[in-house]
């Protein structure tokens, strides 16, 4: 969708209404949960790394806006697979870019929640 | 609309009188409904301020040269409308501060934790207040070992009046409410209230944030004790609020600020305080503020709050009747009008409130989303937002109407 609109396009609206790895992981190994206090928007994630560092798998569950709830379904599907060094580069840059609609200011932080749920779970593990 | 001719007020006219209505956002005119949050302001508020800095800028109260007489006079006589437009018995009721809030932590300060309450005694509340008249009580109650309780509201937005009955004790020494709802709209029985907490010896303190900006306030009728709103949400300027409080209990409450204008007289390691309600306004205070709000107060009172009122429960009513018939919107709060102000909130079934403001925002207008500073009261309907609109004097049916179409949008982009 362009024009007015961008922030609404394609990709985010099906992320928003078909949500990949939304739930919860039973066996996981880091969890986290993240809070807007501004806007109300909430996010846990739940992970399961291997033996040899690597995300095995990943679930977010919330509830939040569009943005928030598609970047964290973008975000789950790109960290999956990837072994913890390569997620711990990931940066607020990258995040956005996946997002890929302008946002504004306050709207950054819709779609970055996820991400500082992520920083937060791979911080301490659930055993530590 | 049949009634509307005779109620609504003449929004082609008023909106000449507010510069910003005049832009337009994305060659679209702006469609500002979030008045609640805080009010536009006409040219004759910007031109008080205006005035003031042009003509007769000089501190207030002690210059001995014309010029300060001259602010001097307009500060106090802003006070004295002020007192006039609440219906205060005298102008020394009327304190400055910046804000609502400030008030509110003034009278938590002031009047409980620095005077009148000790440990054990009781402040009642409501779930529905705003933040800024909860937080000031934790203090109090952390400071003081004061227990907390609140009044529930039902389903419909009401406050639950009946649990005054068993919450009122002879503990209870601060009895607060919200006059009128700044999330649901509804407008509380502060009377009864006031009634209720005198019946045991408490005081009533009352944030009119969302009621003095919009509808005739008397703080005599009314009964209640401590009094606060902010100039902001009723064509002022920011940095300007007010706290009303009883003489006499003024009298009995310390100051939050001490500092310059505030005493009497000082000496090394003392000091006597200044009369009320000079002994609230330590520092310089906000002169362009005062005579801005004061300038506002005469707007506001040339409409006639009565002609506000009807306009806004009018406006509130078409609203109201236009949301519900639209498929998967929720409306909160009372749905008698004449029971609540020009504050409707309300969900969607697909989009989330920020979604919804982002598209209005596209359609150029103004609505606000969250949790209005009213978490606690969101949790008791289990929500995590809403979107609001919020109506005030410059705002016509043809606004109402672009709300509709804009949410005609949403429901294009969510379906």
């Amino acid at each position: 969708m362009a024009g007015p609109y961008a922030l609404y396009q394609a990709q985010i609206l099906e992320h928003y209404k078909h949500p990949r790895n939304r739930g919860h992981l039973d066996l996981a190994t880091h969890t986290a949960s993240e809070s807007n206090p501004l806007c109300g928007d909430a996010i846990s994630l739940t992970l399961r790394v291997d033996g040899s560092e690597r995300i095995e798998d990943v679930r977010f569950d919330g509830e939040g806006c569009a943005i928030s709830m598609a970047s964290a379904s973008i975000l789950t599907e790109q960290v999956k697979g990837k072994t913890l060094a390569e997620v711990r580069a990931l940066d607020r840059e990258t995040v956005l870019k996946n997002v890929g609609v302008p946002l504004s200011a306050v709207r950054e932080q819709c779609a970055l929640l996820s991400l500082h749920a992520l920083r937060r779970a791979l911080g301490a593990t659930k055993e530590s | 609309m049949a009634r509307a001719a005779k109620v609504l007020l003449n929004v082609p006219e008023i909106k000449k009188d507010f510069p910003i209505l005049q832009r337009t956002m994305r060659d679209k005119p702006l469609t500002y409904l979030d008045s609640a949050a805080t009010s536009q302001k006409p040219k004759q508020v910007i031109d008080a301020i205006v005035d003031y800095y042009s003509r007769y800028n000089a501190n207030v109260h002690r210059a001995i040269y014309e010029l300060g007489e001259e602010s001097t006079r307009e500060y106090e006589g802003a006070r004295e409308r002020i007192a006039e437009f609440i219906h205060a018995k005298l102008p020394t009721e009327i304190a400055f501060t910046k804000s609502t809030t400030e008030s509110l932590n003034l009278i938590a300060y002031g009047w409980g934790l620095k005077g009148k309450l000790k440990q054990g005694d009781e402040i009642l509340g409501t779930v529905m207040e705003h933040h800024s008249n909860h937080v000031p009580w934790h203090f109090v109650r952390d400071m003081k070992g004061a227990t907390l309780k609140y009044v529930d509201v039902d389903d419909e937005g009401y406050l639950r009046m009946e649990q005054y009955d068993d919450l009122i004790t002879k503990r209870t020494k601060v009895v607060t409410v919200a006059h009128v709802s700044n999330v649901l709209g509804t407008i509380n029985d502060v009377k009864e209230i006031a009634k209720r907490a005198h019946e045991v010896g408490a005081i009533c303190v009352v944030d009119a944030a969302q009621s003095v900006p919009h509808m005739p306030v008397n703080v005599q009728d009314l009964d209640c004790d401590f009094l606060a709103f902010s100039g902001h949400k009723m064509l002022g300027p920011t940095g300007i609020g007010i706290l009303y409080g009883r003489e006499k209990i003024l009298e009995e409450t310390e100051p939050l600020l001490g500092g310059g204008e505030m005493i009497r007289e000082v000496h090394l390691g003392t000091a006597k305080w200044n009369d009320v309600p000079y002994k609230f306004e330590g520092g310089t205070p906000n002169i362009e503020g005062a005579i801005g709000l004061g300038a506002a107060v005469d707007y506001l009172s040339k409409i006639g709050m009565g002609s506000v009122r009807a306009h806004e429960m009018e406006l509130t009513a078409y609203a109201m009747q236009k949301l519900a018939k639209m498929e998967g919107v929720r409306v909160y709060g009372p749905e008698d009008v004449t029971k609540r102000g020009g504050v409707v909130s309300f969900t969607m079934d697909k989009a989330h409130p920020h979604d919804i403001a982002s598209i209005l925002d596209v359609e150029g207008v103004c609505i606000r989303s969250g949790h209005h500073c009213a978490q606690p009261l969101m949790e008791r309907f289990n929500l995590s937002a809403t979107a609001r609109a919020s109506f005030y004097v410059y705002n016509d049916v043809e606004d109402v109407d672009r709300l509709v179409a804009a949410l005609e949008k949403v429901h294009e982009v969510f379906a």
